[in-house]
């Protein structure tokens, strides 16, 4: 493979897990144009611990999900009682502000006689973790889609879990959710917690990949792309977040002439695709209508190995 | 934000006057409107309040983009309203362009305030803003409202674009997206749906931005805005002036 593809394969990957992160927000009902905070929390935490205190990625990656998870959590409790459009602001206030704080910050420790450290909008840089180790990119790719399968594994058990039929339910609706004896705030919180975890993990693996992040990376047209690519992907299942970010980046990055005219181009296919399927292209009934013939095939041929 | 980049052009063609740069601003706004509106919210089915929030924003960083390619240098000119002196009031001094924005903008909160509760029209819009099934029930064309209420704010918009531009007289793509910020800061301090509202929102903003930047600079006056946001939604998400939309809820809730 050559190195484009490979690029293009791991910007894929790494958008995917934020576009899953607001993809588990959509399905509990709520719209955040806020997940764009906790990928850069993600990328921001993991990459100071490696390069500034020399951790492995693999201690930086969990810790980094943690601090993040928690602060998604704390966000999603402060925010609890808004709904809609008020909780939409709310989150899109709060990753400006953290975007903005981020800009504000510098802190910066010597490493091997060089200062490292958050340096306003100058990013965070020489997170080296991948070069000192002799990652290439291809080893990230690995890394990215394996982190990927394992994540959407976890998605397939949650969507056939008791969990996964609870947040349909808060989505679909919040009262009868209420009243069937769900505590509709602690899942809540806990969604909001585990979609922090998600975006952080996109988050960390492009912080070790461009080794160098800035403040403007996160700003909010990452969060509208997140939710974007939910939306025309399909919210009947995760493939569909994926989905969304395979037509954005891997098509329109693909093909020549869209340069330049990407967002008009991406905008205005959003735009069409959201009027004629406001749930996606692969939504609830399509999934169904997919599962159903796929395992009425599967029935068919059992029951011709039978005769 | 479209509007002002309309009027920027024909400034630029044609050397055109102010008044002809406002009609061009103002005009290219209301077409901006009158495009998100049909593709976002009128073409969208109704209960899908998610997509067409997604969907605007889509469209409008297709506008915005559509600007940057149009327009490819970082900043342009502004015709500025005309030059003016520096009006001392003791130990204030105000710029006359200020003056004249503070001017226009209470005009405009007038008027907005008379067509929203002295006519029909301003009847309907509230109508439809407070249960859009009922009032389709007592025969308001809600479609027709909406359209109009958009094309309105699209107006007012280009209004605000063409007089901030005119006292900055420098314009820069990216300029639309922080005034957006701006004015949903502004409306949501103050209590969405409420006029005096969104002023004293808008003045409460000012004050807190300007202070934030003298005493920590100027990116602390932009996190000291969204920040001061994100704490009213938690604490008074009803805003300053309107009715806590968190305690509504919860008395529907228990009445259910």
């Amino acid at each position: 493979m050559d190195d484009h593809v490979i690029t293009v394969l791991n910007n894929i990957g790494g958008f995917s897990f934020i576009a899953l992160s607001a993809y588990l927000l959509l399905l509990s009902g709520e719209i955040s144009f806020g997940q764009q905070a906790f990928y850069g929390i993600g990328a921001y935490a993991s990459g100071m611990m490696t390069a500034m205190f020399g951790m492995s990625f693999w201690l930086a990656l969990p810790l980094a999900m943690i601090v993040s998870g928690l602060a998604a959590a704390a966000v999603g409790g402060l925010t609890l009682r808004l709904r809609g459009l008020y909780f939409a602001i709310a989150t899109l206030a709060f990753a400006e502000t953290i975007r903005l704080i981020l800009v504000a910050t510098t802190w910066q420790i010597e490493v091997d006689g060089e200062p490292v450290g958050p340096n306003g909008s100058e990013g965070l840089g020489k997170i080296r973790w991948g070069f000192d180790n002799e990652y290439e990119p291809v080893d990230f790719l690995w890394m990215i889609y394996g982190t990927l399968g394992i994540v959407l594994l976890l998605f397939f058990l949650m969507e056939r879990s008791r969990l996964g039929s609870i947040v349909r339910t808060i989505g679909a609706d919040r009262l009868l959710a209420e009243t069937q004896g769900i505590s509709v705030t602690r899942y809540k919180i806990l969604v909001a917690g585990l979609a922090g975890a998600l975006a952080a993990i996109g988050g960390a693996f492009y912080a070790h990949i461009q080794t160098t992040v800035y403040p403007e990376n996160f700003d909010v047209m990452l969060g509208v792309h997140s939710l974007a690519y939910g939306l025309i992907g399909g919210l009947g299942t995760a493939v569909g977040p994926i989905l969304g970010v395979l037509l954005d980046v891997g098509f329109l990055e693909a093909v020549e002439w869209v340069q330049g005219y990407r967002m008009i181009v991406f905008g205005g296919l959003v735009a069409v695709l959201l009027i004629f399927m406001p749930r996606g292209i692969l939504d609830e009934r399509r999934v169904h209508r997919l599962r159903t013939t796929l395992r009425g095939r599967r029935a068919e041929v059992h029951g011709a190995a039978g005769n | 934000m479209v509007g002002v980049f309309f009027g920027t052009f024909l400034f630029i063609q044609f050397q055109a006057g102010w008044y002809a740069v406002l009609v061009a601003t103002v005009l290219g706004a209301v077409i901006a409107g009158a495009y998100v509106e049909r593709l976002c919210f009128w073409a969208i089915k109704k209960g899908a309040a998610v997509a067409s929030m997604v969907s605007s924003f889509a469209v409008w960083m297709q506008l915005e983009e559509a600007v940057t390619i149009a327009f490819p240098d970082r900043t342009y000119e502004f015709p500025a309203l005309g030059d003016f002196e520096l009006i001392e009031l003791g130990e204030l001094s105000v710029r006359q362009e200020h003056l004249i924005m503070l001017g226009i903008a209470a005009l405009l909160v007038f008027a907005l305030h008379q067509l929203l509760f002295r006519t029909r029209f301003g009847l309907a819009v509230r109508a439809v803003s407070e249960d859009p099934d009922a009032a389709l029930f007592m025969g308001v064309n809600t479609g027709r409202v909406i359209f109009l209420a958009f094309i309105l704010a699209s107006a007012i918009g280009g209004v605000a674009g063409y007089f901030i531009m005119a006292t900055e007289e420098v314009i820069t793509p990216k300029f639309g997206l922080q005034a957006t910020f701006k004015g949903l800061i502004a409306m949501m301090l103050g209590g969405m749906g409420s006029v005096p509202g969104a002023i004293a929102g808008g003045l409460l903003l000012g004050v807190v931005e300007k202070q934030a930047e003298w005493y920590a600079g100027a990116v602390w006056r932009d996190i000291a805005a969204f920040l001061l946001l994100f704490v009213f939604l938690i604490f008074r998400p009803g805003g300053l002036l309107a009715q806590g939309v968190a305690a509504r809820d919860l008395a529907a809730l228990r009445r259910v």
